[in-house]
């Protein structure tokens, strides 16, 4: 029997829905949704227009020189490609302002990059470096900035939103006119803690925007074989949530999108979801080849929906770009960029080893008690109460 | 360096990795009648992860009221590739593909074990199980106690523990003693390839609820496997892995693994170690601790995860009352530095329980002091 003859027997949709059952092309990509809140009134600059585009190509090459860097053993562990995707990093974040909160999943280099945290102390944190952002105990899945507002990439699927959410709490109760920018993947709205979060900031009244990020897939599993209901902006209604989708694609569309809604989040403290409908070009981690559950046509078609030639077309017809060659040029200052950014890492020191406890608590003391462990007396309680209580002879 | 990255088994823990399974290890396979028939059963080399592979498909082979639920267990084949090729055979009635929703499908295994299904969820990892702690601590487990038996709850709970793979704080947990801490619940704890079937194949034939904590590091370890579809380990009996005389170590797990390479190391220094593997952490096999101790008189807790108010805390406190005439000298206990994981490949090694740790603490209970300076950087 084959999957798709199966699929009656157990009532389990499984069409559309990659490998299983055809493919999903880019066509969900119309906005939903009626736009509200305050208009948005970002009106970028030539410049301005000029440095998202960097951006976006900065982070392309950045996510292609991490999986080399992968390759060659410098990076460890689970490490999520954000290639594809650069439309809504790039795009959503640019109306954050200094004081707004950022919280994000742990597919969030393409995320610390638009937040502005330097190339150099992302990749020395993938090295796993003292220098890094997250001084070398996060890595790939937990990258951070709280310089920036950026409180960190987290895990544990959905298990972040609560958290956000109770970043916004913070600015309705203290009465400060901030927002909260809550990114996460559209596999994570099948999770309670989730669904916990939303009500909650509808219920409050939160100032924080839920950026779904519908790449289509959590790990090998459509967005349609996941979710009842597959498209995500429809479900805040539960939580009578304002919600859009709009085309993740496409940059500005994003950025008006996210505007308007963190706008009306600082000024009316209402809650809302954005959902932008984008694509991993790459496998779910380096480890995934991202071919067994989705076909290579598709792949193929989305990459022709590829947000940085969009963008830089979009740029070259108003001018703002006038050739080519001004592009390339681009390309290749944000290369260099990246081949910085590996020479800082590679030159960074790693942790010092008789740091290891030190952060387990805010106490500093407590930074000893690694040289203290010993086994069979976890805290070297053996030496502290000899020393202490009984003295050393 | 480069050939270490590229084998995604050894350098990315493997959540989400796409190796092939060994299709030579599968070849055809034998049905249900075939099975029977077959009389003389041989062993076989196979993978840790073949091993539960086989134990699970033997099972919805042998009783239809199995199913299989999680997260990508189908077209994905199971994140660690547990699950290739059952979703071609059985089909998605029988192997369940699930959101990212723990709490909700393993409610819904509690319930469907409730009115005569055998459920077998897996989560793909133990750190993913707090999702789902209320459906396993307040519900699975209280079933049957709490309606005086007249209803029970028959379902198992694969997922794995483990750490060492620069997986960080959020995925490098060994959780098991929070679920062993639990009357109603049952915990195994398989550390080769032939107790990962055996143990697996007594917990879906169990009557009540048991995790199965099988043990991400191991997934490619090889060793013989019967072929026997009836092959089980019964739960709650732990193994002598290697004889001696000097001192026994104790562990489950990874650290069961552990404990027999430090048992080489001093066997060339002519200290004569004892290695039990607890396999199964409730039920607790106390008689094969307490008979080995009456013989080695010394003994060395090892946990894989943090010690305090850990498995081997457990492993202390029942030692000093089943045996404490028999002991020579405190019992040891030895686990993961007392901090989360952090992602640095040199912090990641000094926080594991590595091997020279285990050693020294080994040494310390034989009463030989050793320099921290040799051993804590793993
Ligand atoms: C609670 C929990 N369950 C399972 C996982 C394993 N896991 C990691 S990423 C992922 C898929 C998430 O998909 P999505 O939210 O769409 O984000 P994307 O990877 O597409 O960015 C899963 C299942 C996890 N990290 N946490
Ligand atoms: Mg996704």
């Amino acid at each position: 029997m084959t999957q798709a003859e199966q699929a009656s027997e157990d009532g389990q949709a499984r069409e559309p829905g990659g490998a299983a059952g055809g493919h999903i092309g880019p066509n969900l990509l119309e906005r939903a949704g009626s736009p509200v809140g305050p208009e948005s009134q970002i009106s970028l600059s030539a410049d301005r227009l000029r440095e998202l585009y960097e951006t976006m190509v900065l982070i392309r090459l950045f996510e292609e020189e991490t999986e080399r860097q992968y390759k060659k053993a410098q990076i460890g562990g689970y490490c999520h490609i954000s290639s594809g995707q650069e439309a809504v990093a790039v795009g959503a974040l640019e109306p954050l302002e200094h004081d707004d909160v950022l919280i994000t999943a742990y597919r969030c280099h393409h995320l610390a990059l638009a937040r502005g945290v330097s190339p150099e102390s992302v990749m020395a944190e993938l090295f796993g470096r003292a220098e890094g952002c997250a001084g070398g105990r996060g890595g790939s899945m937990h990258l951070a900035d709280p310089t920036r507002g950026y409180l960190g990439g987290w895990g544990i699927v959905a298990g972040h939103v609560p958290l956000a959410t109770g970043a916004a709490f913070t600015f309705a109760q203290t009465d400060e006119p901030h927002a909260v920018l809550c990114e996460l993947g559209e596999g994570a709205v099948n999770e309670g803690a989730w669904h916990e979060a939303l009500n909650l900031a509808g219920l409050y009244g939160l100032p924080v925007v839920y950026l779904v990020e519908n790449n289509m897939y959590g790990m090998g599993t459509s967005v349609h074989m996941a979710s009842a209901e597959p498209e995500v902006w429809k479900r805040a209604a539960g939580f009578d949530m304002h919600a859009e989708r709009v085309d993740g694609q496409d940059v500005e569309e994003v950025m008006e999108a996210s505007d308007r809604l963190l706008r009306r989040a600082r000024e009316e403290r209402r809650p809302a979801l954005l959902e932008c409908v984008t694509y991993r070009f790459r496998g779910h981690s380096v480890a995934d080849a991202g071919t067994s559950y989705r076909t290579e046509e598709e792949i193929e078609e989305w990459k022709g929906k590829d947000p940085i030639p969009r963008f830089g077309q979009t740029l070259l017809d108003r001018g703002i770009f006038e050739s080519d060659e001004e592009l390339d040029e681009v390309r290749e200052r944000m290369d260099a960029r990246v081949q910085e950014a590996v020479e800082f890492a590679e030159n960074a020191d790693l942790p010092e080893l008789d740091s290891l406890a030190r952060h387990v608590y805010g106490d500093e003391h407590a930074a000893e008690q690694f040289t203290r462990m010993a086994p069979g007396s976890p805290f070297g309680e053996r030496e502290l109460v000899l020393e202490k209580e009984l003295g050393n002879g | 360096m480069d050939e270490a990255a590229t084998d995604t088994e050894t350098t990315s823990g493997g959540e989400d990795q796409t190796h092939a399974v060994d299709e030579l290890e599968r070849g055809e396979e034998p049905g249900r009648e075939e099975l029977d028939e077959q009389h003389e059963y041989e062993t076989e080399e196979i993978t840790y992860r073949e091993a539960l592979r086989r134990a699970l498909r033997e099972e919805l082979l042998r009783d239809e009221r199995v199913f299989l639920i999680g997260e990508e267990i189908g077209i994905f084949e199971g994140s660690y590739k547990v699950t290739a090729g059952l979703l071609d055979e059985f089909g998605t009635k029988r192997i369940r593909e699930a959101p990212i929703s723990e709490e909700g499908f393993t409610g819904l295994a509690n319930g469907a074990a409730m009115t005569g299904l055998r459920p077998i969820v897996e989560i793909m990892t133990i750190n993913f199980i707090l999702m789902a702690m209320d459906q396993v601590v307040n519900h699975t487990a209280k079933v049957r106690y709490m309606f005086s038996g007249q209803v029970g709850c028959p379902m198992v709970i694969r997922t794995p523990n483990g750490a060492g793979n620069q997986l960080t704080a959020q995925h490098s947990q060994n959780l098991e003693g929070w679920f062993a801490h639990v009357p109603g619940l049952k915990v195994v704890t398989p550390a080769t390839p032939a107790d990962a079937k055996g143990l697996l194949k007594a917990a879906i034939r169990d009557e009540d609820p048991v995790l199965v904590v099988e043990n991400l590091p191991s997934y490619n370890l090889k060793g013989e496997v019967s072929q026997d579809p009836d092959y089980v380990t019964p739960i709650g009996e732990a193994k002598v892995t290697r004889e001696g005389d000097d001192i026994t170590l104790i562990g489950h797990s990874m650290a069961a693994h552990r404990s027999l390479q430090v048992a080489e190391q001093l066997e060339e220094e002519e200290i004569s170690v004892e290695v039990i593997d607890l396999r199964s952490l409730r039920p607790l096999d106390m008689e094969t601790v307490a008979r080995s101790l009456a013989k080695t008189n010394r003994a060395l807790c090892v946990d894989e995860g943090w010690a305090t108010y850990g498995v081997s805390a457990e492993l202390c406190a029942r030692i000093q009352d089943a045996c404490f005439d028999d002991l020579d000298a405190p019992i040891g206990r030895v686990g993961m530095a007392e901090v989360p994981m952090a992602y640095a490949k040199n912090l990641e090694n000094a926080t594991l329980p590595h091997v020279k740790k285990v050693r020294a603490a080994a040494l310390a209970v034989l009463g030989e002091e050793t320099d921290p300076e040799e051993w804590r950087a793993g």
